[in-house]
């Protein structure tokens, strides 16, 4: 007896910050339940989203979950904010301190990071190419599962078994069993490797589906500038995430069996490790910013009517900053002991992206220059962005400066950059992104109102918090401390930096009642071109019909669309007569598995092997059962496609 | 209403007369993996780096000198050679249509496979038993997770080509029973291409020092 | 002037910005870098905030607005020529000075024959100072003469830590089963602030510790008390510190032979690899 409620007290976290989780996810799942049931939507669940394989849909999934994830790692950050808002606080202890920053950082980027790029890759490229989904729609669906899934292992950490707390980059020795005892890392471990195979799997999938389905005539150098950035960011994520999953495995191979890879004896060698991670790491802020990059191609064109300015310039530097961005990864480590030569490299190396990236932002600029800007929502965003990057980006080349970073390395000014660039860069293009592609998503308009307030706050907030973290830097405070004595200088910029993150934290809230006014009281986009843009999937209704285009278009320049609209057409070429359409069937399968994937998580977190064995002899029969399944795609009748097409005024 | 897919359909083929590139969705699965190979190289080269690394931190334990026995080793190597070239005699007949010779052929394959992945359980086994197991040092950590890698995916290809095997004589060589037997192929000499780098960078240079 | 504004809101006195203060060559030959890489990205930063500003002011899409308008322009050579040009100048002149620097730094600042050493050991959750010299050792302080280089040269018997006085000069880590080198010196007498910067746990924002700079006599003063008034550092006590804890300062008048050395080598460890 007494072994179960001591066995249970493990297992269930408790605390006043773990009770009031507990409470809130358990609320949360109760109220999701009362509505799938009150309303009997378990069914249209199941078959319109759990089992679907459409990749419009699978974005849409991929958006939520980004957005849901943003709100819970939000939070971690006002806690870490609220924590150091005074010296000598005693709001959060270390040991909360240390589990949710590890938290935040790993769910900011990993967990809504990715799937948001997922999600307007997912929502976009197949559009923009003119195809009917991506080259692999079950492969989809599983990488959308175990994404999800591996998210929802990290999230129940929380209030089960504890939350991991070495940091995000989880280095060892301190994240190996003789300082990290217990379930915490593991979680950590289990839920990236588990997202990861996902990540992967979208990175090939896109990347053949760019190659191999771009409607007829779309030569690459025709594609829109969106596509393109995918495709950097697919060939990164395919040659970096290897690197990660290795890290992590060996690692996990220290925890679990014994091993002795990076561990503080037996010979393990800590510094493979952080070798390994940073192979993965550096590409990685690069899989994450490529296709914000893409975006703001996409919506400085549209709202300055003009074509994009250097295009060829455009995928040159895409392409050299996926490339260069191998060959960058030491910067991370310039005070780990590498000799003078490497480190000169790898300095003179990552000051060389600054070169592509500073195109970019001139390309832009001069994609404005003599057009006609319009304030849209999406535009505010792209605006926003443009002095944030430019600030964040340089002082990326002066941390590039390897004896300077001596003086920078794990100091507030590293946290500040970083943040300027993820914050400023990926989550305005993703927010540019959503406010552009919504009424393609969903068919209406979000309002501007509410919008415009979220976006003021949101920005004026950021600089609020993050601008004083570079003279903090200065003054030797270094991150991940968990408080700080008074008379170093350093508490009013901590005071004024946790007053913007509060504000940024309103600025969120105005975007959310955003969008619920907007599902309240929605404009229609009838036309489905609501901004008068320029590429194909402006050509088609909003939402798109599921097959996406009822006859595959032609393509003879790079703004498709813009280019039929010159010639004074409303609507796509519909003189051909209508075939078939090819399509694939749902299946329930990617979501068992992610379901299984989890359990084996689950089993091998609390070293539960024969959970985790049935896990993965589930996973394994799942992926049998599908090589045996040839029941996998039907053809759609003319007469239906002409049906929802009359639906939608064309023929 | 939806119709099903008639998969003996073929489509006009536009890589030869191959069958397993004669759908568009064969090809795309087949470029498909090729950019896996891809990922799953720099995985092996992750693992090769990190053996490179740590192969002489020993922590007093067993060295490679000691452990590696070379006519374990050698018959290893030989056997899975062996069985890229069955596979490939296999990929020959289905290019010539002839089911039955091109089962047989894949039965070879996966008994040799078998008996590799039963010598290397041995050679683990007898490791382990010395006392060299998987936590003795750091050298030992990464032998065994390079080479129980490599173990791993042969063992994972033997039941994926035998369930390739079974849809064969379930359905017949079709456009899409080819593409699988064809991309079981491309994975299987790929474990071979890794195994000739395992057997360099770990066995000959193990027991030439 | 943005500099100036935030001292006088926050109320911060320039001396509290320690990297901007350097007290020896280190930390000012590191401060040059940093003051000219501030430098050229304003001539960045500052043109095209000022570009965005007046593009996005002129070209609004508003009624009679008579900026010209092209909207098939896409294409100038020469502008793109301009625009690849300034990245490539600034990096430019930023690696040679980067190389340079990185090169030097890994040398005594000055030069040297007979350099002090400091051994420095990172554990959990505290710094322990050898003096191989003098044969004394410190914890969670440290005492160094002014006005000669000092070689430090660093281990860590816990999870890396890095090892910070910024007002002497940047940072290295302290790893376990390697020895690196990291030279600093100071040039004035005074108290600096030094910290770990890399986290290690729990107690790891309480690993911080003062350096004592001090003249040659007052520092050889200092290793005479310290000899006289310290306690030995025992073998046992050493497993002690090892132990996860938070600990005051203390002066020990020896501590065991090898102790460093053992650390680093312990488990198969170099003692080759002295980084920077
Ligand atoms: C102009 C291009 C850039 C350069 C030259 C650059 C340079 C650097 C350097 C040298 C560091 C390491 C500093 C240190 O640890 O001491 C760093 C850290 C970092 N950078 Fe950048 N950066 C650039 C752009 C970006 C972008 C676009 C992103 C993300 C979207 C990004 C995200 C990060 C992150 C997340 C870290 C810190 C990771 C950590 O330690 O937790 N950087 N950057
Ligand atoms: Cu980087």
């Amino acid at each position: 007896m007494g072994g179960v409620k001591q066995f249970l007290s493990h297992f269930f976290v408790t605390g006043p910050f773990e009770i009031g989780g507990d409470v809130s996810i358990g609320l949360v799942s109760l109220a999701i339940l009362f509505v799938l049931t009150r309303y009997k939507l378990w069914g249209w669940l199941w078959r319109n989203w759990l089992t679907s394989v459409d990749h419009k849909k699978i974005g849409i999934m991929y958006m939520l979950a980004a957005l849901l994830m943003l709100f819970r790692g939000g939070v971690d950050a006002l806690m870490i904010r609220t924590q150091l808002a005074l010296p000598n606080s005693q709001f959060l202890g270390a040991e909360h301190y240390d589990q949710i920053f590890t938290t935040h950082g790993t769910i900011m980027i990993l967990f809504m990071a990715m799937p948001f790029i997922f999600a307007m890759m997912n929502i976009v490229v197949p559009l923009q190419l003119g195809a009917r989904d991506v080259a692999f729609p079950y492969l989809n669906a599983i990488s959308f599962w175990l994404f999800f899934f591996g998210a929802m292992l990290l999230n129940i950490s929380f209030v089960i078994g504890g939350s991991p707390d070495a940091g995000w980059v989880n280095y060892p020795p301190l994240a190996e069993l003789q300082f990290s005892p217990g379930p915490g890392d593991n979680f950590y471990l289990l839920s990236i490797l588990i997202s990861g195979i996902g990540s992967v799997a979208t990175g090939i999938n896109f990347l053949v589906t760019i190659l191999k389905m771009r409607a007829p005539g779309m030569s690459l150098m025709k594609m829109p500038m969106f596509s393109w950035a995918v495709f950097a960011t697919c060939i990164d994520i395919i040659f970096a995430f290897p690197a990660l999953t290795i890290a992590l495995g060996l690692e996990f191979a220290d925890r679990i069996l014994g091993a002795h890879f990076f561990t503080l004896n037996g010979g393990g060698n800590p510094m493979m490790y952080v070798n390994l991670f940073w192979m993965w790491g550096h590409p990685e802020v690069y899989i994450v910013i490529l296709p914000a990059f893409g975006i703001y191609s996409e919506v400085v064109a549209t709202f300055s009517r003009k074509r994009l300015f250097g295009y060829t310039a455009m995928v040159t530097s895409l392409l050299l900053i996926a490339i260069a961005s191998y060959f960058v990864w030491l910067h991370h480590f310039f005070t780990m002991g590498a000799g003078a030569d490497v480190n000169t490299f790898f300095a003179i190396a990552s000051m060389f992206i600054a070169i592509p990236t500073g195109v970019k932002i001139f390309n832009w600029l001069f994609t404005m220059f003599r057009g006609r800007i319009r304030m849209t929502i999406p535009m505010m965003w792209v605006i926003a962005f443009i002095p944030n990057f430019v600030i964040g980006g340089s002082t990326g080349v002066m941390l590039a400066a390897a004896p300077a970073d001596y003086q920078y390395h794990n100091s507030y000014f590293l946290v500040a950059h970083f943040h300027q660039v993820l914050i400023g860069g990926v989550v305005y293009g993703m927010l540019a992104g959503m406010y552009y592609w919504w009424p393609k998503m969903f068919g209406f308009i979000l309002e501007e109102r509410f919008a415009k307030w979220g976006f003021w706050l949101f920005n004026i907030g950021f600089y609020v918090c993050f601008m004083p973290q570079y003279p903090l830097g200065l003054m030797g405070m270094t991150r991940r401390m968990y408080t700080y004595p008074a008379g170093l200088g350093w508490s009013s910029l901590n005071m004024i930096s946790t007053v913007g993150a509060f504000v940024m934290g309103i600025g969120f809230i105005f975007i959310v009642l955003n969008i619920v006014s907007s599902i309240r009281h929605p404009v229609k986009d009838t036309t489905g071109d609501p901004w008068d843009a320029r590429t194909l999937e402006w050509s088609l209704p909003s939402p798109a019909p599921h097959y996406n285009f009822a006859r595959i278009p032609v393509i003879d320049s790079r703004d498709q669309w813009w280019e039929m609209k010159q010639k004074g057409m409303t609507k796509p070429d519909d003189s051909t007569p209508l075939a078939p359409i090819h399509m694939p069937k749902n299946s329930g399968k990617p979501f068992i598995m992610g379901v299984l994937f989890f359990i084996a998580g689950f089993g091998f977190v609390f070293n539960w092997y024969v959970l985790a064995g049935l896990g993965l002899l589930g996973v394994v029969i799942t992926l049998f059962a599908r090589s045996f399944d040839y029941d996998t795609d039907y053809y759609i009748p003319v007469d239906e496609v002409k049906h929802s097409e009359a639906a939608f005024g064309r023929s | 209403m939806a119709v099903d897919v008639d998969h003996s359909v073929v489509k006009s083929a536009d890589h030869g007369t191959m069958l397993e590139y004669s759908t568009e969705d064969g090809a795309l699965k087949i470029l498909g993996f090729w950019f896996f190979l891809a990922q799953d190289m720099i995985l092996f080269a992750c693992l090769f780096a990190t053996y490179l690394i740590l192969h002489n931190r020993t922590a007093g334990g067993p060295s490679a000198m000691q452990l590696f026995d070379v006519p374990g080793f050698a018959a290893e190597t030989f056997i899975l050679l062996t069985s890229s070239f069955t596979y490939g005699i296999a990929t020959f007949q289905m290019r010539n249509n002839r089911l039955k010779s091109m089962l047989i052929w894949m039965g070879i394959t996966v008994l040799l496979g078998l008996s590799f992945v039963s010598l290397e359980l041995k050679e683990f086994i007898t490791y382990v038993l010395q006392g060299a197991t998987i936590s003795r040092s750091a050298f030992l950590s990464a032998f065994f997770t390079l080479v129980g890698t490599h173990g791993l995916h042969v063992t994972l290809g033997i039941f994926w080509m035998i369930s390739v095997m079974i849809q064969l004589v379930k359905r017949g060589l079709t456009p899409v029973t080819a593409r699988k037997a064809f991309i079981v192929g491309l994975y299987w000499h790929f474990l071979d291409v890794i195994w000739v780098f395992i057997f360099t960078v770990v066995y000959l240079t193990g027991v030439m020092k | 002037m943005g500099g100036a504004a935030i001292l006088l809101l926050t109320g911060c006195s320039p001396q509290q910005f320690t990297v901007l203060n350097p007290v020896g060559p280190v930390g000012r030959s590191e401060l040059q870098l940093i003051i000219l890489s501030t430098i050229l990205v304003l001539v960045v930063i500052v043109p095209v905030i000022a570009l965005l500003a007046y593009i996005v002011v002129r070209y609004r899409d508003k009624p009679g607005n008579t900026a010209p308008y092209q909207p098939q322009w896409s294409e100038s050579k020469k502008l793109e020529f301009v625009w690849w040009s300034i990245p490539i100048i600034i990096v430019a002149i930023l690696g040679t000075v980067t190389a340079e620097k990185t090169f030097a730094l890994t040398r005594p600042p000055e030069p040297t024959n007979n350099p002090m050493v400091v051994q420095v050991q990172s554990l959990d959750w505290k710094w322990l100072f050898q003096y191989p010299g003098q044969k004394v050792a410190t914890l969670n302080y440290l005492e160094i003469p002014t006005g000669q280089p000092i070689e430090f040269i660093l281990t860590s018997n816990a999870p890396m830590n890095s090892f910070w006085v910024p007002q002497l000069g940047g940072m290295e880590y302290t790893m376990p089963g390697t020895q690196m080198r990291l030279w600093l010196q100071a040039d004035q007498a005074g108290t600096y602030q030094g910290r770990g910067a890399n986290f290690t746990g729990r107690g790891f924002a309480h690993m911080t510790f003062n350096v004592v700079a001090t003249s040659q006599d007052k520092f050889n003063q200092w290793v005479q008390k310290v000899k006289a008034t310290g306690t030995p550092l025992t073998e046992a006590g050493y497993q002690a510190l090892v132990k996860p804890s938070l600990a005051g300062v203390i002066s020990y008048s020896s501590y065991p032979m090898g102790l460093f050395e053992n650390v680093v080598t312990k488990d198969g460890g170099g003692m080759g690899n002295m980084g920077k």
